[in-house]
């Protein structure tokens, strides 16, 4: 089922949760919506799963328009941090329960339901558990029978809120990697909502980035992480150093020094230069380079993390240099980023003034 | 040195360093035992006095069977009525805001406020054949007071508070979310509520039928002016052992008393299954 | 979570967790109209009743001997039997709460028994226990004695229905509480009684004024216990309630009604309070909303 959202706005009492979003999920993707608390992410899926109106816009399922359809008709399996399993129900209770409230007309025989709920209890791995109660399970169970629960009702649209969120680190990553295979099998159209960057590169087909009720990129894992398209992506997924800058002339400027970066085709004028900590080399001497003082040293796993003091201690960067590199605090360190990208102010105060993506940005290598 | 292991020793008491336990429990056990324990056990003791003949008797003769059955069917009625209307005002009290929601919520502990020899007058007041709704009804060939209608009436008034206040907090701890979910399994509303709601609630709902119905069955203030008390027909067990004490017919009193006794104990005792048996099996209680 | 929006126009579909406005409706109706009939209707009557031939005849009942007598004698039912429980529930919560013991479960439960004992039961066991049939009743009599038919009587019967009141209010909220701050206090040399004194008692004084306001209401408006013990001697051992019935049979309504109104306003009052203290100090006041 294809899933299109178009210029949908979600507005809480004066609030804004949402503003102005558009996006298109194809039949049997796996889709991350991420972002920080607050993004908005939630809203937009309870606003396709129809748990909320929206303020402006629609939603389609396949070509047709799902505003006008209740939640009960919109068949979306949903399912929640905190599982809301029906805790008087049994596990083989709590799955049947989307067949068993059909009108008689669609309703499965009772002989049928329990086949169900036995085969997607054994595609859960929890066979043998259909007569406990869910008080009687683990945090990873629950879970797993909230997604069966989902799954019984043969869901147009699959929908987790942050399903992973209340379980520890290890339960976590046994279920992601059972998510993405049962995803596999059963080839439902998925979204999934985590504030797990990691998870979502993980996990997801493609992640929507969400800030401040609205979508930021949307992308492969390899398009956020090595292709962001805003700053707020770039400092948002992964590692990142940021420096201001300023184009001038085709290079960028860190002050009056130039950085040996090319800034072909961007306006003049003042920017932030991002690059990861580990996509650097370090340079000798310094004909066009990013130069600082060594203000701290840490060791992170088999690398060395660095603070530098650039600008005359203005400003702080962070790069990796491999272990066995000698540092010394109060040493001078010259590199020069290998990737990076410099999003310039002009083109960031565009966009927030007429709402227009992307904002400019260039790109080295 | 030799390592010495002491066996956890059994005590009956977990050792503490604040003061006082010997004085405070003792006092408690000691008034306990004057005011409540040993008058009860002399009920116990009259009524093994008796003998089992005599006992079986007293409370198999036909005044005592009726007075029994109407004392316990009444309470079965209003009690039910209260489950009805209970659930209702909880859900309405928790789900709703309309004007004046707060005093009505404090209204409902009325019945616990309110004498009950006060509410058994305005009762028979409101429902005598010449009161605000006892003569519309009485016109329609209803007859409410002085009839068991009567009593039901009045034992709905006292019991009211039990089944509100028992579900009410537990109405207000359900998740949404479990709601929201049932929606998206294509739950219409009124299934959310019969199959996911409501058994959610049994539990405390069944606590709240038990203790309404324990009250009724043993409550005299509010009933005897509405009753009309007419025996075999309107009159109530506890009015009964009134009555025998002022015929000083002791024996005849103590025999209804022990068997009211027993069947109070009963029920706090299913009360506290019912309580067991749900944390037991959902992991939660009422 | 959930923000709540305005009823939706009538095309759209309903928010998954409410019903619709008609069910609303309905439903409100149907609980107000419950709570019109059981509990408004019968408040109002008392007043109603109690007027009926206007205040001069409404204040010359209240002034009667044999009801001043009855306000009397409920006051002093009160005056004796709530500070006795209140100290029996004082101790009997620092006792459970503060301490661990085997038979705690039992001895709570034994605490709430009178709460299911029919009150015409309640005065019956002493009635059993003092009275002539009885090993104590000659004994009594020949000390010139009296319990029952007399005020102490009355006030035995009054303690016994009241008897759980401060303490099952006392007892959860004192073991949310814990023993943290007591052993505090302990460890920085104050003694048993100023423990309790500057630390136990100020955590607990809402909790503790919740139970004394249940408390006295039951004691000044218990009928069936107290009926059963009283003797019904008029002027001598009438109270409040009593009085009521005894008016009431001898087909005197206005001025049963009077006494009646009063008692009601004793029950508004409560209730009043007992919101106040629910709302301004609910966090202090464990299981305001269990019921008794």
């Amino acid at each position: 089922m294809d899933l299109s959202i178009r210029n949908v706005s979600k507005a809480f009492e004066q609030f804004p949760a949402l503003r102005d979003v558009s996006l298109d999920i194809r039949s049997g993707e796996l889709v991350a919506l991420l972002g920080p608390s607050g993004s908005g992410k939630t809203t937009l899926l309870r606003l396709i799963a129809g748990l909320e109106r929206p303020t402006r816009g629609a939603i389609f399922f396949g070509g047709e328009d799902a505003s006008r359809r209740s939640v009960q008709e919109r068949n979306v399996g949903f399912v929640f941090q905190h599982y809301a399993l029906f805790r008087h129900m049994t596990v083989a209770d709590n799955i049947a329960f989307g067949l068993r409230v059909r009108p008689a007309a669609t309703r499965p025989s009772d002989r049928e339901i329990r086949r169900r709920a036995s085969e997607l209890l054994d595609l859960v791995q929890l066979t043998g558990l259909e007569r406990r109660y869910p008080h009687q399970l683990s945090g990873g169970q629950r879970q797993r029978v909230a997604l069966a629960r989902a799954l019984a009702i043969e869901p147009q649209v699959l929908l987790l809120d942050e399903p992973f969120g209340a379980l520890d680190a290890q339960v976590r990553r046994e279920l992601r990697r059972w998510l993405r295979e049962i995803h596999d099998a059963t080839g439902h159209t998925s979204l999934f909502v985590t504030h797990d960057q990691e998870e979502a590169l993980e996990l997801a087909d493609r992640v929507v980035v969400m800030s401040e009720g609205r979508i930021e990129q949307v992308g492969t894992a390899d398009e956020v992480y090595d292709r962001p398209t805003s700053p707020f992506v770039y400092g948002f997924i992964g590692d990142s150093s940021t420096l201001a800058a300023r184009a001038e002339h085709g290079t960028i400027w860190l002050d009056d020094r130039a950085t040996g970066l090319k800034a072909d085709g961007a306006p003049d004028g003042q920017g932030s230069l991002y690059f990861r900590p580990h996509d650097i080399t370090l340079v000798d001497g310094c004909g066009g380079c990013i130069a600082g003082i060594v203000s701290a040293v840490r060791r992170v796993a088999g690398n060395r993390r660095v603070e530098l003091a650039v600008g005359g201690g203005r400003e702080r960067v962070e790069i990796e240099l491999p272990a066995d590199q000698p540092v010394a605090l109060g040493g001078r360190i010259a590199f020069r980023p290998t990737k990076w990208r410099f999003y310039s102010d002009a083109a960031a105060a565009a966009e927030t003034a007429e709402a227009v993506p992307p904002a400019y940005a260039l790109t080295g290598s | 040195m030799s390592l010495v292991l002491a066996a956890p020793r059994w005590r009956w008491r977990r050792p503490s360093v604040l003061p006082g336990f010997g004085l405070t429990l003792g006092f408690a056990l000691v008034y306990l035992s004057l005011i409540v324990l040993i008058p009860l056990a002399g009920v116990v003791w009259r009524s093994a006095s008796l003998g089992w003949p005599q006992f079986w008797a007293i409370a198999t003769d036909e005044r005592t069977v009726q007075a029994l059955k109407i004392s316990f069917g009444a309470s079965l009625v209003a009690a039910s009525v209260n489950v009805v209307f209970g659930v209702i005002v909880a859900w309405v009290l928790v789900r709703y805001r309309f004007p004046g929601r707060r005093i009505v919520d404090a209204a409902v502990d009325l019945p616990f406020a309110l004498p009950t020899a006060v509410a058994g007058i305005a009762l028979t007041a409101i429902y005598a054949p010449n009161g605000w709704i006892g003569a519309p009804l009485v016109a329609l060939g209803f007859k409410v007071a002085f009839t068991p209608v009567g009593i039901v009436i009045a034992l709905v008034f006292i019991g009211l508070p039990f089944v509100v206040r028992t579900v009410q907090p537990v109405m207000e701890e359900i998740d949404r979310e479990v709601e929201e979910v049932a929606a998206t399994l294509g739950a219409r509303r009124w299934q959310t509520i019969s199959r996911v709601l409501l058994p959610g609630l049994a539990p405390s709902i069944l606590t709240g039928f038990a203790l309404a119905f324990a009250r009724a069955v043993g409550e005299y203030g509010s009933v005897i002016f509405i009753a009309g008390n007419i025996p075999y027909v309107s009159e109530i067990a506890p009015l009964l052992i009134v009555i025998r004490l002022e015929e000083y017919d002791y024996p005849a009193a103590t025999a209804i008393a022990a068997v009211m006794l027993a069947i109070s104990f009963v029920m706090l005792l299913v009360i506290n299954l019912v309580q067991a048996w749900s944390r037991r099996r959902f992991g939660y209680g009422a | 979570m959930a923000l709540d929006i305005d009823a939706p126009a009538a095309t759209v579909p309903l928010r998954p967790t409410t019903e619709t406005p008609l069910a609303r409706g309905i439903l409100i109706a149907v609980a107000l109209a419950f709570l019109a009939f059981f509990l408004f209707l019968p408040l109002v009557i008392v007043f109603v009743e109690a007027f009926r031939r206007g205040a001069g005849v409404f204040l010359a009942a209240l002034a009667e001997p044999e009801t001043l007598a009855a306000i009397r004698l409920t006051l002093l039912v009160a005056a004796i039997s709530v500070p006795c429980n209140l100290v029996f529930g004082v101790a009997a919560a620092w006792a459970i709460a503060k301490f661990e013991f085997k038979g705690k479960a039992f001895l709570t439960t034994l605490i709430d028994l009178p709460f299911s004992v029919s009150p015409v039961i309640a005065g019956l066991v002493y009635v059993l226990l003092f009275g002539a049939g009885s090993a104590l009743g000659p004994w009594l009599k020949s000390h010139g004695i009296e319990i029952l038919f007399a005020v102490p009587g009355i006030v035995l019967a009054t303690i016994f229905v009241t008897f759980p009141f401060v303490a099952r209010e006392l007892i959860p909220l004192m073991q949310e509480q814990g023993t943290g701050d007591e052993e505090a206090a302990i460890a920085l040399g104050a003694s048993g009684w100023q423990t309790f004194w500057y630390v136990t008692l100020p955590n607990i004084k809402w909790g503790l004024l919740y139970g004394v306001l249940l408390c006295n209401a039951r004691a000044m408006g218990e009928f069936g216990a107290v009926s059963v013990v009283s003797g019904h001697v008029r002027g001598l051992t009438n109270t409040m309630p009593l009085q009521v019935e005894i008016l009431y049979n001898e087909y005197n309504f206005v001025a049963a009604f009077a006494v009646a109104s009063l008692l009601a306003l004793l029950a508004l009052v409560t209730l009043v309070l007992k919101t106040i203290l629910e709302m301004r100090y609910g966090h202090a006041i464990a299981g305001a909303a269990a019921p008794h």
